[in-house]
């Protein structure tokens, strides 16, 4: 189908604007018809899917690297901007993702949301095509435009239909969120304007064309460092992750699933898609910071993690720690680090989402998220319990789930870290580390929530007897389906990258062997990389224009 | 060939099973608890067919000539192997090793039958199906009947995977599988925080030797350029990988068994797992899951056989744990603590056994071990389930008549681990003891010395071991009668479903030793060893090896060889000594009421109290460990609230008091701002004149 990826990404916004025609006490039609949508969006995502393969061979044939690829056709003509959307297997992966978590989330606020829902709806569906735009766009503009307008829903997500502290957290939300971004503005721009020099003095914001600007190894360095905060405080990192905590505690069920399960993956995406590519120097001057704050990240956010006495803050905790790994991961700078991060990020989304969820139903019943409230839940809710166990052991990474798969490939990645960069032996125990106390923290809430006797009188009075409605277990069953089935058969989800992760490799090898020609070590020979369609980046082009002057065109 | 290729049903059928009463099993609780044993019973049993179908064709099997391959089966038919590539799992590709070679992590769905593999697998399966049947007995009364049932095939279903699994990997997924059983039948009655707190306890002193294992792997792919376990071997014993990276995989892989198979100083979970149904104690932390990691050790032992400090660590660490748990179990006062330490202490026989290099020996008694440690766990359930729930020992005595079928069984367990000759145990104990002491030159190098205090140590193991069984029957059966009125009223045998278990483990017990009769009294050779020698990767053994260490491996299996039958001879009376002594022993002050014991602990109050408690180890441990642990996360959680927050509020709120300054200026008057201006020139003036 041509231009599906526009017809994905805006099909929400149009979505929205049916609601919007919806009288407004009409809440179940609303509810019906939004959640349908989201349904139906995620079977039109499912070609991307099953289509993988030929649309993938398609693009080979015309020596893109993008599947699904649109454009780039001139935009915004005068600034170079255009309009270019396509997906590597990866990308493909986390647009899947937020399909699928949109469903779920959309379902698990039928009851939770009891006001202003027609407004919810339409947060919903805008918050869907924005995060969309993001994994889909190639033209750093648009990608820009995108991982903007994708704040205003959340903004409006949590301080309307949040908790008690919401305005708080909302506006720390978006300030802190705003104030990387704009950095990142920065850093876009003085690619924006080197590209001239590569395109026929054309400046543009095409990725295409970006990719082939080669910095010099300290602009490269000041660049970076604005994407890093960009990116980081979105992943986000220690120690700029205090914004997630309050957010999460705050914003609805759906908020938090979609805030864990895909906002967060839009941090380390961008790393990905963005600052390894582009800055191969950079990332590996950089890279003993970033590797130092993922570890304090996977280390620290599980020991605040074990101690937090709200159960939405604990859970908000483990996924600073997980996001660690993912990091920690993807700057190993290996085929199986990077295939692991990303295999992280998604089932991150599902268990961290999953959690969420659970989480949600809950405090459905019992309107609190205080775990020493709880107690003796197995008793009460035995199928909750369960799907609680086992999503909780999918987040500690048990083998036969999915969260194993993607630790045991950063372990691995990790290991295999070319001996020239920092961490490249030690890592691996901080990551055991992680892991170890992963099993602490949730086991530990796990049996404060359910094992033990009833305390609680007002649990009694509200769980027993309303365990999953066909409702929760609707919208629980599909995560447990897929946890068990990339726990057990990953193959697919593994082969879809294979190409993606190659190209960044292949960007990111020279510099690597540099640096290990610089301590003296034997570069390995070059593992041989099918079909690279962009070529590794060419030596270094004067700039057209002093990047300090960005700021003022 | 037909049922290798369905070697991966065995571990499915239970799983089938867990997933139907799981799933199903609620609707049967009430009233028809006989669907939900039946499909537990009938899918173990099933598995169990399909098991001895497959040993039997491996017995069978003429290896002069079997084909290379049949349809995804291949066949090793030096080791003696048939390994089944079900499905590929984790592809990512080719990758360069440590070593500059091509590595390719392309992890398989590989399931191995061999020799080794086969007794793991009778043994799971038999003892296993067995403790099922039990356990309608058992669990008959109990709450959550469908829930233990589901957890128990559960189990059964990762076991068999963790023995039959052909790559590390894939032996992960049952260890860590079998590790979460563990963790949900231990804490099955969760509404006591005791049970939940000795879960978490298990599961999270398991993850620690997990770590160990998963480091392991990675150092093994790294290397190796593989996971696949046949070929970790071949390669280890083929002298290619660098000293250290043998020895600091053998040892991380040693570091996981340490924590599945409760040896120091990861062993406090295991005494700690009784609270879990007395069954689940027989089968998973007496007969089985514990022994995965003796199992592990056997499986690399090409791997461990090359690096002689890692089998001094197993040795080492094995020796010390046998006699510590020993001691330990000698004052305790609960019957399954006692079975519990002894556990403790018979697996750390194993890892001596499998330490000195004698594979086949270690295993011998992991499989001695599975029959009358269940029979002794299934014992001390029939005890305590037909005392309605008593477990102190202080609170029985003269249960011999009460009990008659329950008794015979016991005393019969009890001579098998004492080592009693003619029953199982003492085969397995004396053969480990034998190569201990043999050891000095075997592939571990021990010396003289090291080989000597092992055997020693083993043996004064074994005195212990005889002695605190026998005081366990005395004081259980015997002694004087301590009953409470209120326990004596429901006093009764048990009923045959749980007897007749106990029969066939019984008999079990007595005969199971006789296919691994020594040399020394047939005269042939070792029926056992023969059995196993195929899945040894002794250095050179299969012609893998490099010259010089052919060599070696060669002159110290002929140095084994040539001991003299009298130091045999005397080493086995020696171990029959220390038996018959411990049994005379306990018989001496615990058969009827004597006030020695008594005495002796006030008098020895001290040394009685440390044993008492264990050593204080559970104490040390959250003291030094847990404690601080739990004390820095707050400390964590408190910076991160007070100071990594705190500056980014103060950054927010800086601007915001930063805003209400400049309002000030800000008044909205003409001439304020006239003012403003005039005084700005007035500044430019002054700079620029």
């Amino acid at each position: 189908m041509p231009y599906l990826l526009s017809i994905l990404t805006y099909l929400p916004l149009l979505a929205a604007v049916v609601v919007v025609f919806f009288p407004k006490d009409q809440t179940k039609a609303i509810k019906y018809f939004t959640t349908g949508f989201f349904f139906v969006e995620f079977l039109l995502t499912l070609p991307l899917w099953f289509g993988w393969d030929s649309a993938q061979a398609a693009a080979g044939a015309a020596h893109s690297m993008w599947a699904f690829e649109e454009g780039p056709t001139p935009w915004i003509a005068s600034l170079g901007v255009t309009y270019h959307m396509g997906i590597d297997g990866v990308s493909m992966l986390l647009v899947l993702l937020t399909n699928f978590l949109g469903v779920l989330a959309a379902w698990s606020g039928w009851e939770y949301i009891k006001t202003r829902e027609k407004e919810y709806y339409i947060w919903l569906l805008i918050l869907q095509t924005g995060m969309l735009g993001v994994f889909c766009s190639l033209d750093f503009f648009l990608f820009y435009v995108f991982w903007e307008v994708m704040l205003v829903p959340m903004y409006f997500l949590i301080g309307i239909w949040g908790g008690p502290n919401k305005l708080y957290a909302a506006i720390k939300f978006f300030l802190y969120t705003l104030a990387g971004s704009v950095l990142m503005l920065v850093g876009i721009l003085v690619l924006y304007f080197r590209t001239g020099a590569v395109n026929n003095g054309v400046n543009t914001f095409n990725l295409d064309v970006m990719y082939k600007v080669a910095l010099e190894s300290g602009l490269q360095w000041w660049v970076f460092g604005a994407f890093f905060l960009g990116f980081a405080i979105k992943v986000p990192m220690f120690p700029f992750h205090t914004w997630l905590p309050d957010a999460h505690v705050e914003a609805p069920t759906a908020g938090s699933v979609i805030l864990a399960g895909v906002l967060l993956k839009m941090g380390t995406y961008g790393f990905y898609r963005f600052a390894l590519p582009l800055l191969p120097d950079a990332t590996l001057r950089w890279l003993p910071f970033l590797m130092t704050l993922a570890i304090i990240g996977v280390i620290y956010g599980a020991m605040v993690s074990l101690v937090q006495k709200d159960m939405k803050k604990l859970v908000a905790y483990s996924s600073v720690s997980h996001l660690g790994f993912c990091m920690a991961g993807m700057f190993a700078l290996t085929t199986a680090g990077i295939k692991g991060s990303v295999m992280q990020m998604i089932n991150h989304g599902i268990s961290t989402g999953g959690l969420f969820l659970l989480v949600g139903i809950v405090y459905e019943r019992m309107h609190t998220r205080e775990i020493k409230l709880y107690g003796g839940l197995a008793k009460l809710m035995p199928v909750y319990a369960t799907f609680f166990m086992i999503i909780t052991l999918s987040s500690i990474g048990l083998p036969g789930l999915n969260g194993f798969v993607g630790e045991i490939l950063i372990l691995l990645g990790a290991y295999h870290m070319s001996a020239a960069l920092l961490f490249s032996k030690s890592l691996i125990f901080f990551l055991a580390g992680g892991m170890l106390l992963g099993a602490a923290y949730m086991l530990w809430l796990y049996q404060r929530v359910f094992f033990g006797e009833v305390t609680n009188p007002h649990l009694e009075e509200h769980c027993k007897g309303h365990d999953m409605k066909a409702r929760e277990w609707g919208y629980m069953i599909p995560l447990v389906l897929v946890a068990f089935w990339i726990g057990l058969y990953p193959k697919p989800v593994l082969d879809k990258m294979d190409k993606s992760v190659a190209f960044v490799i292949s960007r990111m090898q020279p510099a690597i062997q540099k640096a290990e020609a610089a301590k003296g070590l034997t570069p390995p020979p070059v593992t041989p990389i099918t079909e690279t369609v962009i070529p590794p980046a060419e030596a270094a082009v004067p700039p057209a224009e002093a990047p300090a002057q960005a700021p003022a065109h | 060939m037909i049922p290798v290729s369905l070697l991966w049903l065995i571990p499915v059928l239970p799983l089938l099973g867990a997933f139907v009463n799981g799933v199903f099993g609620w609707k049967w609780e009430k009233d028809r608890r006989n669907v939900i044993s039946g499909v537990a019973l009938s899918s173990t049993a099933l598995s169990m067919v399909l098991a001895f179908w497959n040993i039997a064709t491996l017995w069978a099997t003429n290896w002069g000539s079997v084909p290379e391959r049949v349809g995804n089966v291949t066949v090793d038919a030096a080791h003696h192997a048939f390994a089944l590539h079900l499905a590929p799992w984790l592809p990512v590709g080719d990758f360069l090793t440590g070593l500059g070679g091509r590595g390719h992590f392309n992890v398989e769905w590989l399931f191995v039958l061999d020799p080794l593999s086969a007794v793991m697998l009778f043994v799971v399966t038999f003892v296993g199906f067995l403790i099922h049947v039990y356990s309608v007995g058992y669990m008959a009364h109990d709450q959550g009947y469908f829930r233990y049932f589901a957890y128990l095939n559960l189990f059964m279903a990762m076991m068999l995977t963790l023995v039959l699994g052909g790559n590390y990997l894939v032996m992960f997924i049952g260890w860590e599988g079998v590790g979460l059983c563990s963790y949900l039948l231990i804490g099955f009655y969760y509404t006591k925080d005791s049970c939940a707190d000795a879960g978490k306890k298990a599961f999270l002193t398991n993850r620690i030797g997990d770590m160990g294992f998963a480091a392991g792997l990675m150092l093994i792919l790294y290397y190796f350029g593989t996971l696949d376990m046949a070929q970790v071997n071949a390669i280890a014993v083929g002298g290619t990988i660098p000293p250290w990276v043998i020895t600091a995989s053998a040892i991380l892989l040693f570091v996981g068994a340490t924590g599945k198979s409760a040896q120091m100083p990861l062993y406090v979970w295991l005494p700690d797992a009784m609270a879990g149904p007395t069954p689940v104690s027989a089968l998973i932390h007496a007969a089985t899951m514990v022994t995965s990691g003796v199992y592990l050790v056997a499986r690399s032992n090409g791997l461990f056989s090359m690096s002689p400090t890692a089998l001094t660590v197993v040795a080492g660490v094995g020796c010390f744990t046998a006699l510590f748990a020993a001691s330990i179990g000698l004052v305790q006062n609960d019957i399954k603590k006692v079975l519990a330490y002894s556990t403790v202490s018979q697996l750390g026989y194993m890892f001596l056994g499998v330490g000195v290099g004698a594979y086949a020996a270690g295993v011998f008694h992991l499989y001695t071990h599975a029959f009358f440690k269940a029979l002794l766990f299934l014992g001390s359930g029939a005890v305590i389930h037909a005392m309605s729930g008593e477990q102190d020992i202080r609170k029985m005595g003269q249960l011999f008549q009460k009990i008659p079928q329950t008794y015979r069984t016991f005393l019969i367990g009890c001579i098998a681990i004492a080592g009693i000759p003619l029953f199982s145990g003492f085969f397995s104990k004396d053969e480990i003891l034998w190569k201990a002491l043999t050891s000095g030159d075997g592939p571990g190098k021990f010396g003289p010395l090291y080989s000597k205090v092992l055997f020693l140590v083993g043996a004064s193991a074994a005195l212990m071991t005889a002695f605190y069984m026998f005081r366990l029957l005395y004081v259980t059966f015997f002694n004087s009668d301590r009953v409470s009125e209120e326990a004596k009223h429901h006093l009764h045998e048990n009923p045959r479903v749980m007897t007749v278990p106990l029969w066939i483990l019984a008999v079990g017990a007595i005969i199971c030793g006789y296919v691994g009769l020594p040399k020394l009294w047939t005269g042939s050779e070792n029926v056992w060893e023969r059995w196993l020698e195929p899945t040894l990767y002794l250095p050179g053994g299969h012609g893998e090896m490099a010259e010089g260490a052919h060599q070696a491996a060669a002159s110290g299996a002929e140095a084994l060889v040539h001991h003299s039958a009298g130091l045999e001879w005397g080493a086995m009376g020696l171990s029959v000594l220390v038996a018959v002594l411990g049994i005379v022993w306990a018989t001496l002050w615990y058969k009827r009421e004597t006030e020695t014991p008594s005495r002796l602990a006030q008098a020895l109050s001290g040394p009685y109290k440390v044993l008492l408690n264990k050593y204080f180890v559970d104490e040390i441990y959250f003291g030094a460990f847990i404690r601080p642990f739990v004390t820095m996360s707050r400390i964590a959680s408190g910076v991160d609230r007070w100071l990594v927050d705190g500056t980014v509020n103060v950054v927010a709120y800086s601007n915001e008091v930063l805003g209400m300054l400049l309002r000030f200026f800000q008044t909205g008057y003409i001439r304020n701002y006239g003012l403003f201006i005039l005084l700005g020139v007035l500044v430019l003036l002054y700079f620029y004149f």
